[in-house]
């Protein structure tokens, strides 16, 4: 099986995030990381090809410093990777990603077939949730989104995954695209073997020309939506901490009441 | 008038198998009618029945659209948001609102790139700002509040549960029924529903649409009752944090945060539960939010309106017991 495996790389939630004027996330901060949900999908991919043989391939989008996130793939076992970096992807929204995605996965599928995009379920910046569903339209692939289990078996894949109203099975023939949950699994770290392993695997580093894309289409100029107001949260005020004195809850049922929540 | 769409406002009627509306879908109609002529968007040749259909009225819905999927299976979102491309291009529709729920996301996906809508999801407010939508939604697990403009002449938005007071029309309309066949591509049918099981409805309201939201954490060991208790005397859902979940002290769709349920309940509770960077993320939004911890370094007091450091053993049981005796003599 050859996986591709799209991987983002992502400010760390523990750090103190931030939006710039224009609502873009800003993404100097240095303290950047594999976006934690995509180390599911890489995992994913890694179990399926330890199982059923091939290789995955590691896909990111991004400026400079994305190229960490291939490199944290490739460290967990990724065989190669590709980064598509152009000035011009900045400011993309969903369908501009989905769109350079789209490419690069049909440009690595003229190389040699792929059976499997994975993803993982959402990215822990935007967190919209929507790459998965715009991929696999711009790809013409089934969608079997936030799988919390996966097993492929005779050409199809099958996953368990949990909505709000019900849990479903799906199938799907290959080729497919699954987005994994952080149920799926339990990453693996890297180990000082992959570590050396990594450094010696090639990173295609690839531009909006080399896939025969449309600078405007995609980037702040493309994008569908565009923010008119960032602001962030003031504290909230009039807070109140108290230690229970033996009296605390009927003080928080007083509290509701007072508040009308009740 | 520029705080009018000119093309209709589609707005997808979610609703239970038994073919009840789900609640948030009489939030999204309120919203709906303040950005322009209302449609509601029913999947299913049978279409609603009738009490369904009084109630759409009484929200003030011009059109209700039925779809026929001609045997396609209306669990596939790749079906719904094919459908509702079909649609939206045939009535030249300005906007969808739908509910964002984790399938109706999927379906937004597609339809993003099946019409080139420019599409705004977990938002918590939508309206008309010099002829284009505008949506709020908070981001950055809650720390961040934004406005994003659609430029785009079809405008999606998924909104999430609680965003608007539901307000029926002072008189209500008669909406007319319109029977829609649809054609589906073949690629929105490659995968298949091999087996479903709906989620056994419990006398609590839903998780994602509760506006009381009792949630217990790390520090209830395990033991729920004090939760459940105080949930019920409340009227409100119960949830659980990733560790309650991961112990199996309770079920996984209980789960709140950023890869769980993202919750926005008028009062949130959360006991045992130290607050983190993942949960507030799912429960920031929240109205009111009261945390009652053993723990007082615990980071959830940082964004508490009500910060109890107790025992939610004791504390929790005291209150309920307070509410009880306070509605009792209610009557």
């Amino acid at each position: 099986m050859r996986i591709v495996v799209c991987v983002k790389h992502v400010p760390d939630i523990q750090s103190e995030r931030s939006l710039q004027a224009d609502g873009r996330m800003v993404r100097d901060g240095g303290d950047g990381t594999l976006n934690e949900l995509d180390e599911n999908a890489v995992e994913a991919a890694l179990a399926l090809v330890e199982e059923h043989g091939g290789e995955v391939v590691a896909v990111t989008v991004g400026p400079d410093d994305a190229v960490d996130a291939a490199r944290r793939a490739l460290q967990m076992g990724a065989e190669q990777a590709v980064h598509v970096l152009d000035d011009a992807i900045a400011g993309s929204d969903v369908f501009g990603t989905a769109t350079v995605l789209a490419a690069v996965v049909r440009r690595l599928g003229d190389q040699e077939s792929v059976d499997l995009v994975v993803t993982g379920m959402a990215g822990l910046d935007g967190l919209t949730s929507l790459l998965p569903s715009a991929l696999a339209t711009e790809l013409g692939l089934p969608l079997l989104a936030l799988a919390a289990e996966v097993r492929v078996e005779d050409g199809a894949v099958r996953v368990r995954r949990e909505l709000d109203h019900a849990t479903e099975v799906l199938e799907a023939p290959l080729p497919a695209l699954v987005s994994v949950t952080d149920q799926a699994n339990e990453p693996r770290y890297p180990n000082f073997k992959g570590i050396m392993a990594a450094r010696k695997k090639p990173v295609d580093v690839l531009t909006l020309a080399d896939l025969g894309i449309e600078p405007q289409s995609v980037g702040a100029a493309g994008a569908r939506t565009e923010v008119l107001e960032a602001a962030a949260r003031p504290p909230r005020e009039d807070r109140v901490l108290v230690t229970d004195d033996g009296e605390a809850g009927l003080r928080l049922a007083a509290y509701l009441v007072e508040n009308k929540l009740v | 008038m520029t705080n009018h769409l000119a093309g209709p406002v589609l707005v997808l009627l979610d609703h239970a198998p038994d073919g009840t509306l789900r609640a948030p879908v009489l939030e999204l109609l309120t919203l709906g009618r303040r950005l322009g002529s209302v449609h509601g968007v029913w999947l299913g040749a049978e279409g609603p029945g009738g009490d369904v259909l009084a109630a759409l009225g009484a929200y003030g819905v011009d059109v209700v659209d039925v779809l026929d999927l001609g045997g396609a299976d209306a669990r596939l979102t790749p079906v719904v948001a094919d459908a509702l491309a079909d649609l939206s291009a045939a009535l030249g529709a300005a906007a969808l609102l739908l509910t964002s729920s984790f399938d109706n996301k999927e379906v937004a996906g597609r339809l993003g790139v099946r019409s080139g809508a420019g599409v705004v999801v977990d938002a918590s407010d939508a309206r008309v700002v010099d002829g284009r939508v505008v949506a709020d939604k908070t981001v950055l697990a809650g720390t961040w509040t934004t406005s994003c403009a659609v430029r785009t002449p079809f405008a999606v938005v998924a909104l999430k549960a609680n965003s608007a007071q539901p307000e029926p029309v002072a008189s209500p309309t008669q909406p007319a029924v319109v029977a829609h066949p649809v054609t589906l591509a073949d690629d929105a049918r490659q995968a298949v529903v091999v087996e479903r099981q709906e989620r056994t409805r419990s006398d609590r309201p839903a998780l994602g649409e509760a506006q009381v939201v009792v949630v217990g954490g790390r520090g209830t060991d395990g033991d729920f009752s004090a939760v459940e208790e105080l949930a019920d005397v409340l009227g409100g859902a119960v949830g659980a944090t990733r560790v309650a979940t991961d112990e199996g002290w309770i079920g996984h769709d209980a789960q709140i945060g950023q890869t769980g349920v993202t919750i926005a309940p008028r009062l949130y509770i959360g006991a045992g539960v130290s607050g983190a960077v993942h949960h507030r993320g799912g429960m920031q939004a929240s109205g009111v939010i009261v945390a009652v911890n053993s723990d007082p370094e615990s980071p959830i007091f940082e964004i508490a309106d009500l910060g109890i450091v107790g025992d939610l053993f004791t504390v929790l049981p005291q209150a309920t017991q307070e509410l009880r005796r306070i509605k009792a003599a209610q009557g």
